[in-house]
């Protein structure tokens, strides 16, 4: 198993601090506050619109909050960046081998050739996609290739890999290898913080939630308890399943 | 009728047994086009990159501008050309004018902006698919400049045809700046343009036939980059 961090100190707990974005006049996210410490797995959870893909981006630092501030114990932003990856919805890959794309990413992390090579072949073997290194990362099933994207951050040893919506796009054989690939980088010291609206894979792949709902933090609680008793009305009805707007 | 015929006949006969004038008419033909295109290449490929990835004010501006520019009139780019070399222009003590030199100019001048158009289109939706990624990778946008281009090599290599496409066939620019002087200057359109003049159709019929077989094989090579990019993405 790789290990994660390599001996940098740790760059957790996050804090976001009274966070909003608002886009022309329009308020996507309002005062939300949270403290993501070490646990192996923060779930953000909520129904569509709720504002889940835009935390993890301002978290992750793809934006900048028109309103409070997204920080990280000790490091500065940069170094800080360098101990984070993430992994979209639908996986973007460069038009090239399947190793290349992993090498591209250790290659701007600046690692030398030989780590780069037996970071690679250790990514793609846990993975399960060492057979397929040669290919053209583009001819891979779309499973295949979210295992690739995944590979390619867990080859990065982050200390925290951000997963917005990582299955959404996949059916249920393809869900099941990458939430599997999940829980090996999880057991290897990466903290996950993922976004997902499926209610089954935030039990069992979570044990802290972060539920939104219309732009707001609603509950910020373990996964017991916010499946077992959610204190607000809204948490109750979107365990129960019922929709919310 | 039989006129045309006979002439059509000559024509062939000139480009099967490599008629000496028209192998060198066609030979400083690629010659200036391909250099041109080179060129054009070098400066366009960045220029459409930072258009289309860049983000400052007066972007939109510059994006209308190329845009607009695709459709510049050869005639007008050989005059200002002329009037830079010309010996009382600002480049005249070069000595440039009715050089091969002076059309390869003229010419660039002309594709710059198809190439860096085009290029600027293709690179900005690369761009839009691969920012959050690269910038999540570390990569800034001066460092995914690079990347993007060999993302996007196939749909680039259709924007460099685009514009080897144009210079190839255009008159008004390098008639103008190079004046199509016999063994110097003379490209196959000026050729046409002077053998048709004169009545000479066999060697204008010939270019031309040549001249359309260059067309069909840009384009051919255009469609099969666009095949394979295509194929790279099912």
């Amino acid at each position: 198993m790789p290990e994660s961090g390599h001996g940098a100190r740790s760059i957790l707990p996050l804090v976001a601090e009274d966070l909003g974005y608002a886009v022309a006049g329009r308020r996507l996210l309002n005062g939300v506050s949270f403290e993501i410490g070490p646990g192996p797995c923060t779930v953000i959870l909520g129904p569509n619109g709720a504002g889940k893909t835009l935390t993890l981006r301002l978290c992750h630092g793809l934006l900048q909050p028109t309103h409070g501030r997204v920080g990280w114990r000790g490091p500065g932003r940069a170094e800080a960046a360098r101990e984070q990856a993430m992994v979209f919805q639908r996986p973007v890959l460069l038009r090239r081998s399947v190793a290349a794309n992993v090498d591209y990413a250790l290659r701007l992390r600046g690692l030398p050739r030989d780590e780069r090579r037996e970071r690679a072949a250790e990514a793609l073997d846990h993975t399960g996609l060492a057979a397929l290194a040669g290919r053209a990362a583009l001819s891979l099933s779309v499973g295949e290739q979210q295992r690739l994207a995944l590979a390619r951050a867990w080859a990065l040893r982050p200390q925290v890999l951000f997963l917005d919506e990582p299955t959404a796009s996949l059916d249920p054989g393809a869900t099941g290898a990458v939430e599997s690939t999940m829980r090996a980088i999880r057991a290897s010291g990466t903290k996950l913080v993922m976004t997902t609206h499926d209610l089954g894979q935030a039990r069992r792949l979570g044990d802290a939630v972060l539920f939104l709902h219309q732009g707001r933090l609603v509950e910020n609680s373990s996964s017991d308890a916010f499946f077992e008793q959610p204190s607000s009305p809204e948490g109750k009805a979107f365990v129960r399943g019922e929709l919310l707007w | 009728m039989a006129d045309l015929l006979e002439a059509f006949r000559t024509a062939l006969r000139l480009i099967l047994e490599l008629d000496a004038e028209l192998v060198e008419i066609v030979g400083l033909s690629l010659r200036v086009s391909l250099s041109a295109v080179f060129l054009a290449t070098l400066v366009g490929l960045p220029l459409g990159a930072v258009a289309g990835m860049l983000r400052f004010p007066g972007r939109r501006v510059v994006t209308v501008l190329l845009n607009s520019l695709l459709g510049l009139p050869p005639v007008v780019v050989g005059l200002v050309v002329y009037l830079l070399l010309s010996r009382s222009g600002p480049l005249g003590a070069l000595g440039l004018l009715f050089t091969p030199a002076a059309m390869v100019f003229a010419q660039f001048l002309l594709i710059t902006p198809i190439v860096a158009a085009l290029s600027r289109q293709v690179l900005e939706e690369l761009w839009q698919e691969y920012e959050d990624q690269l910038r999540s990778l570390g990569a800034g946008v001066w460092r995914a400049i690079p990347t993007l281009l060999f993302e996007g090599r196939y749909l680039l290599l259709t924007a460099i045809l685009a514009g080897f496409g144009r210079a190839i066939a255009e008159v008004g620019a390098v008639i103008i700046v190079g004046g199509n002087i016999a063994h110097v200057t003379r490209v196959m359109t000026t050729a046409i343009a002077l053998e048709t003049s004169r009545g000479d159709l066999p060697l204008a019929l010939g270019l031309g036939l040549l001249l359309i077989a260059l067309s069909i094989a840009v384009n051919a090579a255009a469609y099969l980059a666009q095949a394979v990019t295509r194929s790279a993405h099912a």
